[in-house]
């Protein structure tokens, strides 16, 4: 009954466009606007936090290496520290902006780990492109959330921050347990299915 | 008996048009455009669909199916984010 990991890089990818989709709205209309109805302001910093909630079953589950494990709880902390600090920005609990840099530090922290837990190279499989490349993206993408706790009102950077999360998501939808990329799959990956 | 016809209709047959921001049309089309992505991905690659072929299948299989989440996603920020967001960027507009 336990999905296999591809099933759960999809549902990840759903949550992340949840995030992205909220973002780029919110860049678009401007915080002001996104903020006047309280339930809105709690919606992506709630799904940030319900993600790092859903990375510890993946943890517990998915023990392939003690890599993997670090890796997954690392996910889950950080994600969970992030959405919680912005809950609290929203409630008024935390006032300092400075706060706004743990989104930063989850994306650094979970770029790392996606490219520390995946010891094989890029072209490995469809797997290990995937892993390298939303790594990369994770940690190039924190430069936007980290500017952006110093220019709030700047649309490049929400925007960016947004994309970000959409990049991640189109990734982890076209993940594969056993696939090619771009021709390209190696003999020790096993089998490709479908 | 004398048969009064009068011309002009009780209502406007149009109402004026409501000219709308661009950042309002472009945050109306967010749900729909992603609902497309979805669509042109999935005649792309049919075989993503399980539900188009469900037979012999398991239940993650049948449950998770990407193509159909995006879709989900999509209808519910064009249901519930969407129509509010608006009304609060054309009283800010």
């Amino acid at each position: 009954m336990q999905p296999s990991a591809e099933f759960v890089h999809w549902l990840f990818a759903t949550g992340f466009l949840v995030l992205g989709l909220c973002l780029l709205s919110e860049a678009i209309v401007g915080p002001e606007v996104w903020n006047q109805r309280p339930w809105r302001a709690y919606l992506w910093p709630g799904t940030a936090f319900l993600m790092g909630i859903g990375m510890w079953p993946v943890m517990i589950l998915f023990t392939n290496s003690t890599l993997h494990m670090v890796a997954h709880s690392a996910w889950a902390q950080v994600l969970m520290l992030a959405g919680g600090a912005e809950l609290a920005l929203v409630r008024g609990r935390l006032s300092s902006r400075y706060w706004h840099l743990t989104i930063a530090l989850a994306l650094v922290v979970s770029g790392t780990a996606s490219l520390v837990h995946e010891q094989n190279p890029w072209y490995f499989s469809r797997s290990a492109f995937i892993h390298h490349a939303m790594g990369w993206i994770l940690i190039t993408g924190a430069l936007f959330p980290l500017a952006r706790t110093f220019r709030p009102r700047s649309f490049v950077l929400s925007a960016g921050f947004a994309v970000t999360f959409l990049v991640v998501s189109v990734l982890l939808y076209s993940h594969r347990d056993v696939a090619d990329i771009f021709g390209h799959l190696s003999p020790a990956a096993g089998a490709p299915h479908r | 008996m004398v048969w009064v016809v009068r011309a002009e209709p009780a209502l406007p047959l149009e109402q004026p048009r409501v000219r709308r921001s661009a950042r309002t049309r472009v945050v109306a089309a967010i749900g729909p455009v992603t609902v497309l992505a979805a669509v042109v991905w999935t005649l792309f690659q049919p075989y993503r669909l399980t539900l188009l072929h469900p037979e012999g299948q398991s239940f993650w299989w049948l449950a998770v199916e990407p193509p159909l989440l995006i879709v989900v996603v999509g209808l519910l920020f064009s249901a519930l984010v969407a129509p509010g967001l608006i009304e609060d960027l054309e009283d800010a507009d």
